[in-house]
């Protein structure tokens, strides 16, 4: 435009009170913006009290790491001028120190939660915290030196100091590494374990796979669905719609649970195949708690996220273009991928990402038909969070699902270009 | 290989139903000559696009046989049958740029790359877009996609293209710039084109002959000229071009002549066209420029009326008058020098020929 400000050229359009127009304009505008942030206001409130902030909040916990500096203030501040490098303990001060921090956590009884914490990092620190704490009690006169090394001859160790030096640092990227099946030295150099003892990374690895087959598999049965409820007439499509939906309107467990009932070794599809002789009753098929049953459950609970965002696109794809094709001599085939199948790259595009993106982070299907081989890295979370307690590590976890998922969704935007996915 | 005087298409016996239940098109029988420009004309739902998808091949026939160049083309896929195509809504591809649009027919074709890239110039040359080879469809005005759709059914020289409404999206200037445009692409090329429309104007501007289509029956099948001047029934006189209608009973038929008693009165001298005989109903048909206001005496017809409303139009001035209890009569007065100056409410008189009042059926 060239009467705008910022040319520098060209002097401001002023209204007729001689105001800047801009000024004028935004002030009108001004109401009309107040009643959108009303409108949006509520429910913007909601999801930052009860989603944003506990999400913040619980990924903050993958770098958290307040325990050892809170119950063990004296020894922390202690330890600060101890050099880890020579190999030798720590003066007679740190251990006065240590001894007083654990007479308090002991009262407090955190101690054993301190112990657990550098269990993660050096095991044996919690055996090791737990023995020390009954004993401390009787620890009343120095030196504190040899009286903790005949409580717990650990404490002879200069590596149990090194640890606990490391780890008082407030934060940690202990979690992380965890994480990614690496874990940090008494020296506090970093190096992945050995490939037995790997979990996660295969684990990371196997959802991402598993989530792009079931990908692929919702494509291949989901475009010739869409392409017939793009072409047939409207009376039908409608009620072929209703179809693709009705598994929205049953519980997903239902689903889940329902595809045990039909997979399982004395399921419906594994006595009808033995029924009528195509099986013996000894070769019964395994399909379920293991990874063809997660494959085929979730390609049917995920399929409408597929169809619904093609169907949409083809919707709008005249079948002229199709005709045109012909009419200039192209074969049905040639014309349906020269003409017809680029035009749906963008329902494409839409429904892969969306499938790829629930799939990679779903849980309840894969912990009820997964078995071993089939769950996802979603269960993993959820035993750390609920059963061994380790919250850092499944925050540190779900961040990086939640990374993995942002740079899917990058790469595709640089790719494909989120202008052109088309969701309906 | 072809003679030249057999014509390119012939729709014989052809009828279509969709549901088995009501005829689309009824008994078609037309021959389309070679390097003819041949309209299809008729209001929506009258067969005319459906005559069309059939000979494109995307509608089979129900009945009939249709023949390109001497050979039936009923069972022909429609990749097969090699004519060019141009769509209501051009039905550029989007995805690809204009160039690779025009390549389109002439890679499902396998040629050279040198002959593709010569022919695509040269198309783009023929409808003067250059230098849009590399823009995508939805890059250009409406004019510029309706050129290339143009231009891309006419790339593989095809003997045979056909239009279906192809102009509908386009505002008036443009629609008439276009239509000199592709009659003039038709006269230079001499391919033969069959084109769809529901604009009688449009039609009369283009077109060799016409086509008239109403209720899956082709009414008329004339020139241009005739069309408008020498129409054969009720409804062609009535959907080409303006017409006044009086409806009467016949009571004289005599060679050139009949005599028709006009319901709302008045006895008026016209020329059986499509008529039945003496007592029969009838229609008039008569052109509102034919009307001559304050005719000589020895006029055949003459008849008192009064002005009811004039409507001033620059070249003419379109007056309504009540005459022979209809009054929705139209004389168009033409803006000449001395022409006639009427005033609203005042007595007129008006005359005609007797062969520009053709009656026809009722």
């Amino acid at each position: 435009m060239a009467n705008e400000t910022d040319t520098g050229r060209y002097e401001p359009l002023r209204s007729a009170s001689g105001e800047p127009l801009k000024v004028s304009l935004r002030r009108s505008l001004r109401r009309q913006k107040l009643q959108a942030l009303g409108l949006v206001a509520p429910l913007f409130l909601f999801v930052l009290v009860t989603f944003l902030a506990p999400i913040g909040g619980m990924l903050f916990r993958s770098v958290e790491n307040q325990i050892v500096g809170d119950t063990l203030p004296r020894t922390v501040a202690a330890l600060g001028e101890w050099n880890p490098n020579v190999q030798e303990l720590p003066d007679e001060e740190v251990f006065a120190a240590m001894v007083a921090d654990l007479k308090i956590a002991r009262e407090a009884r955190t101690a054993s939660r301190v112990g657990q914490r550098l269990n993660y990092e050096f095991s044996g620190m919690s055996s090791l915290f737990r023995s020390t704490a009954r004993k401390v009690a009787r620890i009343d006169e120095p030196p504190y030196k040899d009286a903790l090394i005949k409580a717990h001859k650990g404490w002879a160790e200069p590596a149990t100091w090194k640890v606990i030096q490391r780890v008082s640092a407030k934060y940690t990227p202990g979690y992380f590494l965890a994480a990614v099946d690496a874990e940090q030295t008494v020296d506090g150099d970093i190096r992945m374990l050995p490939d037995r003892q790997r979990v996660y990374l295969p684990l990371f690895w196997r959802t991402m796979l598993l989530s792009a087959f079931i990908t692929l598999m919702t494509f291949l049965l989901g475009f010739p669905i869409a392409h017939l409820l793009a072409t047939v007439p409207t009376r039908i499509s409608n009620l072929l719609i209703i179809m693709v939906l009705l598994p929205f309107w049953t519980s997903l467990l239902v689903r889940t649970t329902s595809w045990i009932a039909l997979l399982q070794k004395e399921g419906v599809i594994n006595d009808l195949l033995v029924g009528i002789g195509i099986l013996s009753d000894e070769s019964r098929l395994t399909m379920i708690h293991n990874a063809t049953g997660t494959i085929v459950a979730m390609t049917h609970i995920l399929l409408p996220f597929m169809v619904l965002p093609l169907y949409s696109v083809m919707k709008t794809i005249s079948p002229n273009y199709v005709r045109a094709a012909k009419s200039l001599g192209a074969t049905p085939a040639y014309a349906f991928f020269k003409v017809y199948f680029p035009q749906t790259v963008p329902g494409i595009g839409a429904g892969a990402i969306l499938v790829f993106i629930l799939s990679i982070g779903y849980y309840i299907t894969p912990e009820l038909v997964g078995g071993t081989s089939g769950t996802f890295i979603s269960n993993r979370i959820a035993y750390n969070i609920s059963s061994s307690l380790n919250w850092g590590l499944a925050a540190a976890l779900g961040a990086i699902l939640l990374g993995i998922v942002i740079v899917l969704y990058w790469l595709y935007d640089k790719i494909v270009g989120i202008d052109n996915m088309k969701m309906g | 290989m072809t003679d030249s005087n057999e014509p390119i298409v012939r729709f014989i016996d052809v009828q279509k139903s969709y549901d088995g239940e009501i005829l689309v098109v009824k008994n078609l029988n037309l021959d389309i000559a070679r390097g003819e420009f041949l309209t299809m004309l008729g209001p929506s739902g009258s067969g005319k696009t459906t005559c069309l998808m059939m000979l494109a091949g995307f509608e089979p026939a129900t009945h009939g046989e249709i023949t390109l160049n001497g050979k039936p083309i009923n069972n022909v896929p429609p990749y097969k049958r090699g004519i060019g195509m141009v769509f209501q809504n051009y039905a550029l591809f989007p995805h690809m740029t204009v160039a690779e649009n025009l390549a389109f027919p002439l890679e499902v074709r396998r040629m050279g790359k040198a002959e593709i890239e010569s022919r695509v110039t040269r198309a783009l040359e023929m409808v003067r877009l250059p230098e849009m080879a590399g823009r995508r469809p939805g890059q250009l005005s409406g004019g510029q996609q309706q050129r290339v759709a143009v231009a891309r059914a006419l790339v593989f020289d095809p003997d045979l293209v056909l239009m279906d409404e192809p102009l509908g999206a386009l505002d008036k200037n443009l629609r008439e710039e276009m239509q000199y445009e592709i009659k003039h692409i038709h006269e230079s090329l001499g391919v033969s084109v069959v084109y769809v429309t529901h604009d009688q104007s449009e039609a009369l501007t283009m077109s060799n002959r016409i086509a008239v289509f109403n209720d899956g029956v082709v009414q008329q099948l004339s020139t241009p000229d005739d069309l408008y001047e020498r129409p054969e029934n009720a409804f062609v006189a009535q959907f080409i071009g303006e017409n006044n209608r009086l409806m009467g009973t016949i009571t004289e038929v005599n060679g050139e002549t009949c005599t028709v008693d006009v319901d709302g009165g008045g006895i008026v001298k016209a020329l059986p066209v499509n008529v039945g005989g003496v007592g029969e109903r009838t229609t008039l048909s008569l052109r509102p420029e034919r009307v001559t206001v304050d005719p000589p005496e020895n006029s055949p017809n003459v008849f008192e009326g009064t002005v009811e409303e004039l409507i001033y139009l620059g070249d003419h001035i379109r007056t309504r008058v009540n005459v022979c209890g209809h009054d929705d009569f139209i004389v168009k007065i033409p803006n000449a020098a001395g022409h006639a100056s009427l005033a609203e409410k005042a007595p007129v008189r008006v005359g005609w020929e007797k062969d520009d009042c053709r009656a026809l059926d009722a």
